[in-house]
């Protein structure tokens, strides 16, 4: 069990990396109202449920509010690392690996991650 | 965040301080420790009732359910299920002489068969014993025996033992700590994400109760199933709300994960049946 597990947290390394580099390399662009709609959908991103978002009712408050984000991090690209995996900068965050665990498809990771920088 | 990190070292599970082993009664004693800290308004023998401990608007919501609690029905069913005998002409009587009071020695370790014996595993047994067919355990008829023996036995004390000289008897709390906080799903949650660090904070509009009194008062009606259930519903709809698969029910994990997580509330008062959100 634990070592097929390591061998799954390999895989999902070595795509991170690969899905990473692809984004850096195209920076594709997203669609930033659809990545509204997915952050504040419950079965989806469900940002909502844990950040305060502009314009989003009845906000959770888990993580910071997601405001200001560019003086925050220091590229899109930054930023999307932390949404695909927040677990390699914080061990201990409970914030889902959105990329790593395939919680979201890459269209619409790329579209949250364009909505949240566009913040 | 600093808390939870707190906690999760004091009950050491960061690979940090692996070597550090806690005894049961050293873990219970952080454990408690840390939400007596975390919620310092909150009277210990309040704890048994979730987040209505500690948000002032939800308890007067919840008041005013219990005045004409909606378990009711679920007691007069279980009195009536405990008095009709089975085919064999025997009751539960028979097989719970102390009964029905009896929900304060579950879960207990039975040596002789290695296991944690819970209310609802031992209460299928005995329908067994007597040529009955077993509950299903999530919902349903077991929920309605289940509330009259916790009802029955409101106010007995939470006072789970792990035997010092049966090792497989603290592998089995091993076991069911590491469950709680071992991290699962594909969101990535452990139970100790939402109902320790988070305890007490809002997932959206809703309030994480905390892990201090969850075992103290099932079955549950609980308004969003419209419906009884039983703690082995509960789990594994939080199994389900992180997205992991859940355990069997009344497998060997949440027999042991309950055993971990009672005897954590070692010392709290039953409460049992009870209402919530």
């Amino acid at each position: 069990m634990s070592t097929s597990r390591r061998d799954l947290t390999a895989i999902a390394l070595a795509l991170t990396a690969i899905t990473l580099g692809a984004t850096a390399a195209e920076s594709p662009k997203g669609d930033i109202a659809a990545g509204r709609a997915i952050a504040m959908d419950r079965a989806q991103g469900n940002c909502i449920a844990c950040h305060v978002l502009p314009g989003g009712d009845s906000p959770g408050a888990i993580g910071p509010a997601l405001v200001a984000m560019k003086s925050r991090f220091p590229s899109k690209e930054a930023l999307a690392k932390q949404i695909w995996d927040p677990t390699v900068r914080n061990p201990d965050t409970v914030m889902p690996p959105f990329g790593r665990h395939a919680i979201l498809s890459e269209k619409e990771f790329n579209d949250v991650v364009d909505y949240i920088w566009s913040l | 965040m600093k808390k939870t990190l707190v906690l999760v070292t004091a009950l050491g599970l960061i690979s940090t301080s692996a070597l550090v082993c806690a005894t049961p009664k050293e873990d219970q004693e952080r454990f408690q420790h840390y939400f007596e800290t975390r919620f310092p308004k909150v009277a210990k023998n309040d704890f048994v009732n979730g987040v209505y401990a500690i948000d002032a608007v939800a308890r007067e919501n919840w008041e005013a359910i219990e005045e004409f609690p909606p378990y009711d029905p679920a007691i007069s069913n279980g009195e009536t299920m405990w008095e009709t005998p089975f085919a064999d002409g025997k009751t539960y009587k028979d097989c719970f002489p102390d009964g029905p009071a009896i929900a304060g020695k579950y879960p207990y370790w039975d040596k002789q068969r290695s296991m944690v014996v819970t209310l609802p595993l031992a209460v299928n047994a005995c329908r067994t014993t007597h040529g009955e067919k077993p509950l299903k355990y999530a919902k349903g008829p077991i929920t309605d025996i289940l509330a009259y023996i916790a009802f029955k036995s409101r106010g007995q004390i939470t006072n789970v033992v792990i035997p010092a000289d049966d090792p497989k008897a603290l592998a089995a709390y091993e076991k069911g700590k590491h469950i709680y906080f071992a991290r699962r799903g594909q969101l990535n949650f452990s139970c100790a994400s939402c109902h320790a660090g988070n305890s007490g904070n809002r997932l959206r509009t809703e309030i994480l109760s905390p892990a201090f009194g969850q075992t103290t008062h099932w079955p549950v009606y609980r308004s969003k199933w419209g419906d009884m259930g039983t703690l082995d519903r509960r789990f594994a709809g939080c199994f389900k709300q992180v997205r992991a698969k859940p355990y069997k029910a009344q497998g060997e994990e949440y027999r042991d994960l309950e055993y971990f997580l009672t005897y954590m509330n070692n010392g709290l008062p039953l409460n049992g049946p009870a209402s919530r959100k």
